[in-house]
């Protein structure tokens, strides 16, 4: 599951080959108004490769259209949106750059998933196919990898997440916890440049949260570059290198976890990381 | 009224001979095509083009709102004073076919809304395309939702198949009304071709309650 041999199909796409803390990504003045609401007013997002980013803000700040925009579930009205390329000898060698104001069709949406997948916080597994062939659907179906080798990825990243013996399981057999681990080796075995979380632990039963968050931490220490849209300030102090603070569609406050989650320099964050106190 | 068991016998073949090489073919035909029809306007109907909603949301008025024996009495008798002059079958064929294709559809359109749109935000995400998410996500799942009101629109088929007769289609019930007409014996042959008709529909009916189980593998009890 590590990004290194797991991205064996695209060399050079994440992880310890020298080329860590170069931007992967960087979206400038994304703007998004969803009819006479604007639920984003020029946002600027940067990410580095092996860099993990919190998304945090009350509900409705609009952290959640941002990282949709990311993945091309949501199309921003204007903004510019740079994903670096993969290096040579990759498919996705070129970099993608992506202007908001211009025709943006589905051929831009599809570039934006060929380099980021996400993981839903109701998890939005396929509930007809069994656990096995969710997760090769996307190595498979779009990516075309032989489905030999796709098994033997899923099966691997499932014993990665304890899940070997759930192989063959319907999702509604399955707790929320573990489907949610499905749900991230889904978007794993893509092997994406970047992982999107949207609130991953936030339809959880409390118990179960724990789970899915050791995964996650796991990632991070792996190297995968993420941005996560989160509730959880004590695990985004954990996993996270930098934390970006909305409210009413724009970035109040942005820097190193550390220092935004315990000594925040706004008055607004301030209080919205004291309302999560318990949390933290 | 002492009852005629040898004409009873002797009917039950011609009347079976109508619905294997009448009723059921036609049933099958009409079925398919009509779903294929049906999965099309569906498809228009849910587009967010509003010529091609227009078109569909106005064929399927039409088609419910017009009696399914003036339909096929249109395409068999009323086309040929436009030129158009088609055979007994094929007549059948297409007016039971653009029947179905108007029910049909809005059955399909309702499972096709059935499915959550986390479904096809899950498909796009690993990269599929617009038609792949529909034929490999939602339609397997739209498909689980349809079998009960699909089986009620194909079970009334077979039993609308019998209005054929009224354009010259050999099927089930022409046999019958021809043996009734040349015995006098209209009670005991409307009576065994509702037996077949029955009959038909109960194997039918056993067929749904296989399939219906078949598509609940995947979801809690």
């Amino acid at each position: 599951m590590s990004p290194t041999d797991a991205s064996g199909s695209r060399p050079g796409v994440h992880g310890p080959d020298g080329r860590h803390g170069v931007p992967v990504l960087s979206a400038r003045g994304l703007t998004k108004s969803f009819g006479t609401n604007q639920v984003l007013r020029g946002i600027d997002v940067d990410v580095r490769r092996g860099q993990v980013l919190a998304l945090i803000g009350p509900s409705g700040s609009g952290k959640t259209t941002v990282l949709r925009s990311l993945n091309g579930l949501e199309t921003p009205d204007a903004g510019t949106l740079t994903i670096a390329g993969t290096g040579e000898g990759s498919p996705l060698a070129e970099a993608l750059e992506i202007d908001f104001g211009g025709k943006v069709g589905k051929r831009e949406r599809a570039a934006l998933r060929d380099r980021s997948a996400m993981v839903f916080q109701h998890y939005n597994l396929f509930p007809h196919m069994t656990v096995v062939q969710n997760v090769i659907e996307g190595p498979v179906q779009v990516q075309k990898r032989p489905r030999s080798e796709a098994v033997a990825d899923a099966e691997r990243l499932l014993e990665r997440v304890g899940l070997a013996d759930k192989r063959n399981a319907y999702p509604f057999e399955l707790s929320g916890g573990q489907q949610q681990r499905v749900g991230i080796i889904r978007a794993l075995a893509l092997k994406p440049q970047l992982l999107l979380f949207d609130e991953p632990t936030s339809a959880l039963d409390p118990e179960l949260v724990g789970e899915v968050l050791g995964v996650i931490k796991e990632l991070a220490e792996e190297g995968w570059t993420m941005v996560i849209v989160t509730h959880e300030l004590a695990f985004a102090r954990q996993v996270a290198d930098e934390v970006i603070f909305m409210d009413g569609g724009v970035v109040v406050e942005r820097g190193p976890a550390a220092e935004i989650l315990r000594a925040p320099r706004q008055e607004r964050t301030r209080q919205f990381v004291k309302r999560l106190q318990h949390d933290v | 009224m002492p009852l005629d068991w040898d004409l009873v016998w002797s009917s039950f073949g011609p009347l079976v001979t109508g619905a294997v090489t009448g009723t059921i073919p036609l049933t099958l035909a009409s079925f398919a095509l009509g779903l294929l029809l049906a999965l099309l306007v569906a498809l228009l109907r849910l587009s967010r083009n509003r010529i091609f909603s227009g078109v569909a949301r106005f064929y399927v008025s039409v088609i419910r709102g017009t009696p399914l024996l003036v339909q096929l009495f249109v395409i068999f008798y009323g086309l040929p004073n436009l030129g158009v002059k088609l055979d007994p079958w094929p007549s059948a064929i297409i007016a039971f076919s653009l029947n179905v294709g108007g029910y049909a559809a809005e059955i399909i359109r309702a499972a096709i809304l059935s499915v959550p749109k986390g479904q096809w935000e899950a498909g796009h995400t690993i990269g599929m395309s617009g038609a792949q998410t529909l034929f490999r996500i939602i339609l397997p799942q739209a498909a689980r939702v349809s079998v009960p009101p699909l089986s009620n629109t194909f079970i009334s088929l077979v039993k609308d198949t019998s209005l054929a007769s009224l354009i010259l289609v050999t099927e089930l019930f022409r046999n019958a009304q021809q043996i009734a007409a040349f015995s006098q014996e209209f009670m005991v042959l409307y009576l065994q071709a509702a037996l077949v008709y029955w009959v038909i529909c109960l194997a039918l009916s056993s067929g749904q309650s296989v399939l219906e189980k078949r598509l609940d593998r995947y979801v809690a009890h």
